[in-house]
C-alpha cells in the first residue's frame, strides 16, 4: 500500500503493507530512532508521536491509517527548535536520567502545553500518565514542564 | 504545591572532617559552576531529549542479522534430543547449540550456569538453541521448526519445597549459601526479656522494568571479538566472553552503548546475551544483533530475590531493645549468579540503625527451579529492612508507643557497635534525618489526627502516615574493595583539558556528568574542560562494576585522587616554566607525548571484615535516612493513593544536588511500586504477566509528590565528602507505606504487595470477625 503523509514538516510517500506499525516505518524506514520501543503494546509511551496534533503510541498505529496525516516526532519538536524552553527545562530540572522515555515524554508534554499553556501539577501528571519513566520518580519531569510553561508564558509576554 | 522541599544541613562529627569542610568552603565561598556541589546541566541531556542519543536498538550495523533464543518450556527436566525439522530450509539460518560453545559455563561468582543447556533444564526459560537469520520473518518461522525433546522432572518452585527437599536440586540440601552472624547469646537473652515478639514477614519478586530492554550486538574481525550493548558492567561481560570462548583480553572489546536504565538488571545477565550473540556471529560470520522484547526480558532476566524473614525480639517494657533473632530465607532461583552477596548484604542490613546487645542472624538462600534471581537496587537490604521495620512497628503497637519514638529511642549512638562489631563514630546524621522528615511531613500531628481512630461516620476515604528509619552501606561488602582494586585513568589533553577513563558506566544515574565534576574540581579546571570516555574494555581500566552504590563514593574517590595528582603535575610545570594551565599542559604533552595518571583504589586504614566470623567493618561508610509516607485508602475500592512522600537522607555530600535528588526520588518510587502494585504472578514455574500491561509500575498519576531533604555528614574518604546513595532509597519505602496503611486501616500487613485485593480481603475478614 502506498501511503503519503507529512513527517516533521516533510512530505513522504512510503510503500508498505498497511498493517506495518508506524513505529517500524519511523525507525526502520525513515531512521527516526528518537521514537523508542519499550513494550510494543501501547503501555510505556516511549514511542509517543503526534498524529494530527494528538499524542499516540506509534507501536499501535498501522501505517495504513496515516494517509494524509501530519506526523511529528521528538526530533521534529526538538531539532526544529519548536520548544527550546521544554528541552532546557528537561535537562535542568532532572527530568532526564536514562533518557529512553524522554523523547516520548517531551512529545506528550509539548502536546499538553499547546492545549493547556498553564497546566497545574495534576493536569501535568494526567497528561504524562501514558509515559512511563522508571528512573526519576516523575518529580523532575513535572517540575520541568511547569518551568517550560512559565518560560513559554514569559516569551509570549515579550 | 511545591514538589521538592530541600533543606541541606551540614553535620561535621569529626574534627578532621569539619576542618576540611571549612577549608573547602573558605577556598571557594561560592562554588564554581560545574564543580562539586553545583548542578550543571547533565552532559547527555540535550541528545537524550532530542532523541539523538543512540541506544543499542538505534545503531545501524552493516550486514547485521537478528537472533532468537529457543528456551525450555518446562521448569525442570532432561534434554533428550534437539531436532531440526528436515522439511524446513535451514540454508540461511545459523543454528547454535551447547556443542558450539567452547567452555560451556558462566559465573558471576560460581561457574554453575551453562551458556546453553545441554543436559539439565533448571528453569522454564533455560536457553537451549540459538538461531540467527537475515530475514526476520523467516527467523520467526524457524523457531517453530526446532524440536527439543525433554523428559520432565518434578520441579522445586517455592522456598518451602526447597527447604523440605521435596526434590534435591542443589548440593546436599538445596542451600546455595548460608551465613550466621552472632553477637552475644541472643537466644538466651530472648528467654530473659520482658517483652517477646515474633513475626514472619514476606516480600516478593520485583522486576526492574528499565524502559530499554536488554540487548547487544556482536561481530568478529581480525582484531578479535567486538560486543556493544546495554551494559551495566562491561568488564563482567568481557570476563564471561574470555572464559567461555577462550579469548585473551587483547582480543575482546566490550563497549557500552547509551543505556536505558538498569537498576541491577543489566549487571550479570548481559553476559548471557553477549555470549549468545558472539557465538551466533562466530558461526554466521556476520554481525549479530540480539535484542530482547519486553516479554523475553521480563521472563528471562534476573529479579529481586523474594524473601521470608522470621524475626523474634526481646525488649524491656519501656521499649529498650535487647535481643534480635532473625531467620532469613531467600529464593535464589536456579543458578548462583550474585546470590551469595545479595544474601550477605541482606544480613548486614538486617539489624538496622539500632542498638542490639545480642543478635543472631541466620540466613540461607535456597535453590529453586525458577529463573535465577540477581542484583536489584538495594541488593538484599530492602528485604530485611522491610522485616525489621514492620516488626518494630508491631512492637510499638504492642507497647503502646509511637513507632518512630520507639525507633528513635533505640538508635545507635556514637561509640556504639553494630552486631558485626563495627563501631560507629556518630549517629547525628540519622537523628537529623528523622527530625527533618518528622517536621516537614507533620508526622506527629498527622499520627494524632489521621487514621482509622479518627474516621468519621460515613467517610469512605481514610488517611494514615508511617515512617521507616534505615541505612545503606556503600561499596563492596567487607574486604571486597581490596580484592577489586578498582582503577581509573585520567589523561591530560591539549588546551588544559582532562579525560576520565573508567569502567564505571552511566545508565542514567549521571556518572558521565558527576565524574567530570569531580575531575574538574580535583584538577582545578573548568567543568567544560573535563570529559568522560565511553566505557570500552579496550580503552578504559577496570574500575570494578557499576554496582553497590560504589560509583561516586569509591570510584569517584579514585577520580578525585588522580585528578589532584594530574592537576599538581601541570601546576608544577606552571611554577617551573610559567604560562597558563593550558600552556603548561601543551608543553607537557609536547615533551612526553602522553600524560596519564592511573590510580588504584586502596581502602582507608582500619577497614577489615572477617568473612568467617562475620564481624568487622562491613562497609566503610553508611548513608542514613528516614522515609515518611502518607497514604489515603479508599474504603470502597481499597485503592491506596500515596499523598506525600518525605525522605530525609544523609548523602555525605551532594555532588550534583539535582541528580542526587533524582536518584533518591526515583529509587523511592521503585519502592512504592514494590509495596503497592508490582507483582510477578507464577504458574508452574512460568510467569503469567511478563508484560508492561500486566506487571504494573507506577505512572506519573500514581507517583506521590516527593519532599526530599538532603543532610550532608561528610565521609572523609569520599570525593568532596560524598557517600554512595544509589541503592538506599529502595530500602525504606515499603515499610513506610505498610506502616501508613496500618495507621489508616488498622490492618497489620506482614507481607507486600498491598494490592486492593489484599486490603479488601483483610478488611472483610476483620468485619466478619467483628460481626461474629
Amino acid at each position: 500500500m502506498v501511503v503519503s503523509f507529512t513527517i516533521n514538516g516533510t512530505r513522504r510517500t512510503i510503500d508498505a503493507p498497511p498493517l506495518t506499525r508506524l513505529i517500524d516505518i519511523l525507525r526502520d524506514h525513515l531512521r527516526l530512532t528518537g521514537t523508542k520501543e519499550g513494550c510494543g503494546e501501547g503501555e510505556c509511551g516511549s514511542c509517543t508521536v503526534l498524529l494530527d496534533g494528538e499524542p499516540v503510541n506509534a507501536c499501535l498505529i498501522p501505517i495504513g491509517q496515516c494517509e494524509g496525516c501530519e506526523l511529528i516526532t521528538a526530533e521534529g519538536i526538538v531539532a526544529a527548535g519548536k520548544s527550546a524552553s521544554l528541552t532546557e527545562a528537561f535537562v535542568e530540572h532532572g527530568a532526564v536520567q536514562c533518557g529512553i522515555c524522554t523523547p516520548g515524554m517531551v512529545v506528550s508534554a509539548y502536546a499538553l502545553l499547546r492545549r493547556l499553556p498553564e497546566p497545574d501539577d495534576h493536569q501535568i501528571r494526567c497528561a504524562l500518565a501514558g509515559n512511563i519513566c522508571r528512573c526519576t520518580g516523575y518529580g523532575g519531569i513535572v517540575e520541568a514542564v511547569k518551568h517550560a510553561a512559565a518560560a513559554l508564558k514569559a516569551e509570549g509576554a515579550r | 504545591m511545591s514538589a521538592v522541599v530541600s533543606v541541606t544541613v551540614f553535620i561535621s562529627p569529626f574534627p578532621r572532617t569539619a576542618d576540611r569542610l571549612t577549608a573547602m568552603l573558605q577556598q571557594s565561598p561560592t562554588p564554581i559552576q560545574g564543580w562539586m556541589g553545583t548542578s550543571p546541566p547533565r552532559v547527555d541531556g540535550p541528545s537524550k531529549v532530542a532523541g539523538a542519543a543512540k541506544y543499542i536498538a538505534d545503531i545501524e550495523l552493516e550486514n547485521a542479522i537478528d537472533a532468537a533464543v529457543i528456551r525450555s518450556s518446562i521448569p525442570r527436566g532432561r534434554i533428550l534430543g534437539i531436532e531440526l525439522d528436515p522439511a524446513f530450509d535451514w540454508s540461511d539460518v545459523t543454528v547454535v547449540t551447547a556443542a558450539d560453545v567452547g567452555t560451556n559455563e558462566m559465573a558471576t561468582i560460581q561457574f554453575d550456569q551453562p551458556v546453553l543447556a545441554s543436559e539439565q533444564i533448571r528453569h522454564a526459560y533455560e536457553p537451549i538453541v540459538l538461531l540467527a537469520c537475515g530475514d526476520p520473518a523467516k527467523l520467526a518461522l524457524a523457531k517453530a521448526h526446532v524440536n527439543i525433546r525433554v523428559q520432565p522432572l518434578e520441579p522445586v518452585l517455592t522456598i518451602d519445597d526447597s527447604v523440605s527437599q521435596k526434590e534435591l536440586i542443589f548440593g546436599t540440601d538445596n542451600v546455595m549459601v548460608s551465613y550466621r552472624l552472632v553477637r552475644g547469646d541472643a537466644r538466651k537473652a530472648l528467654e530473659r526479656g520482658e517483652v517477646l515478639l515474633e513475626g514472619t514477614y514476606e516480600v516478593h519478586h520485583q522486576e526492574h522494568m528499565y524502559i530499554e530492554p536488554n540487548g547487544c550486538a556482536a561481530w568478529w574481525d581480525d582484531s578479535g571479538l567486538h560486543v556493544i550493548g546495554s551494559f551495566q558492567c562491561p568488564y563482567y561481560v568481557e570476563k564471561a566472553l574470555k572464559h567461555a570462548l577462550g579469548l585473551p583480553h587483547e582480543q575482546v572489546d566490550v563497549v557500552q552503548t547509551v543505556t536505558g536504565g538498569a537498576f541491577g538488571g543489566k549487571e550479570e545477565y548481559p553476559s548471557v546475551i553477549a555470549l549468545h550473540a558472539a557465538l551466533l556471529s562466530r558461526k554466521a560470520k556476520r554481525p549479530v544483533r540480539l535484542l530482547y522484547d519486553r516479554k523475553e526480558d521480563v521472563e528471562c532476566t534476573t529479579k529481586r530475590h523474594p524473601a521470608r524473614v522470621r524475626v523474634t525480639t526481646s525488649s524491656d517494657r519501656d521499649g529498650t531493645l535487647r535481643a534480635l533473632v532473625m531467620d532469613v530465607l531467600m529464593d535464589a532461583g536456579a543458578y548462583v549468579t550474585l546470590t551469595p552477596v545479595v544474601l550477605s548484604r541482606g544480613v548486614l542490613h538486617s539489624f538496622g540503625p539500632y542498638k542490639w546487645e545480642q543478635a543472631l542472624v541466620e540466613a540461607r538462600a535456597m535453590a529453586t527451579n525458577t529463573p535465577p534471581n540477581g542484583a536489584f537496587r538495594g541488593f538484599g537490604a530492602p528485604q530485611t529492612v522491610f522485616a525489621l521495620e514492620r516488626h518494630l512497628d508491631r512492637l510499638a503497637a504492642k507497647l503502646g508507643m509511637d513507632p518512630l519514638e520507639l525507633k528513635k529511642k533505640n538508635l545507635l549512638r556514637g561509640g556504639d557497635a553494630m552486631p558485626t562489631g563495627q563501631v560507629i563514630a556518630s549517629s547525628d546524621a540519622v537523628r537529623e534525618c528523622i527530625r527533618l522528615a518528622e517536621t516537614e511531613s507533620g508526622y506527629h500531628e498527622k499520627r494524632a489526627t489521621l487514621g482509622l481512630a479518627n474516621l468519621k461516620p460515613g467517610q469512605r476515604k481514610v488517611r494514615g502516615i508511617g515512617a521507616s528509619v534505615f541505612m545503606h552501606g556503600a561499596g563492596f561488602t567487607g574486604s571486597g574493595e581490596d580484592r577489586l582494586k578498582g582503577r581509573v585513568a585520567l589523561d591530560l589533553l591539549q588546551g588544559g583539558r582532562v579525560l576520565v577513563r573508567s569502567g564505571s558506566t552511566d545508565m542514567g544515574q549521571g556518572t558521565d556528568t558527576v565524574f567530570r565534576q569531580i575531575a574538574a574540581e580535583a584538577c582545578g579546571v573548568p567543568f567544560e574542560h573535563a570529559s568522560f570516555a565511553t566505557p570500552s574494555t579496550a580503552n578504559v581500566p577496570d574500575s570494578g562494576p557499576t554496582v553497590a552504590s560504589r560509583t561516586v563514593m569509591i570510584v569517584g574517590s579514585i577520580v578525585e585522587k588522580a585528578g589532584r595528582e594530574l592537576g599538581a603535575l601541570v601546576r608544577a610545570e606552571m611554577d617551573a616554566r610559567g604560562g597558563s594551565f593550558a600552556q603548561a599542559t601543551d608543553r607537557l604533552l609536547d615533551r612526553d607525548g602522553r600524560v596519564t595518571v592511573e590510580k588504584q583504589y586502596a581502602s582507608p586504614p582500619g577497614i577489615h571484615f572477617d568473612d568467617k566470623t562475620y564481624s568487622g567493618t562491613a562497609y566503610p561508610a553508611y548513608a542514613w535516612a528516614c522515609d515518611i509516607a502518607e497514604v489515603e485508602v479508599d474504603l470502597d475500592t481499597f485503592e491506596v493513593s500515596v499523598i506525600g512522600f518525605w525522605s530525609a537522607v544523609d548523602v555525605g555530600r551532594a555532588i550534583h544536588p539535582v541528580m542526587c535528588k533524582g536518584q533518591l526520588e526515583g529509587g523511592a518510587l521503585q519502592a512504592v511500586g514494590w509495596a503497592l502494585c508490582e507483582e510477578i504472578l507464577w504458574k508452574d514455574g512460568k510467569i503469567l504477566n511478563p508484560r508492561m500491561t500486566t506487571y504494573i509500575v507506577p505512572t506519573a498519576r500514581d507517583a506521590p509528590p516527593f519532599f526530599t531533604s538532603l543532610v550532608e555528614e561528610p565521609y572523609e574518604h569520599g570525593p568532596g565528602g560524598a557517600k554512595g546513595i544509589g541503592e538506599l532509597p529502595m530500602d525504606g519505602g515499603a515499610p513506610a507505606i505498610a506502616a501508613a496503611i496500618e495507621h489508616a486501616t488498622g490492618l497489620q500487613f506482614l507481607r507486600i504487595p498491598l494490592t486492593p485485593e489484599r486490603l479488601f480481603e483483610a478488611w472483610s475478614a476483620r468485619q466478619s470477625k467483628e460481626a461474629e
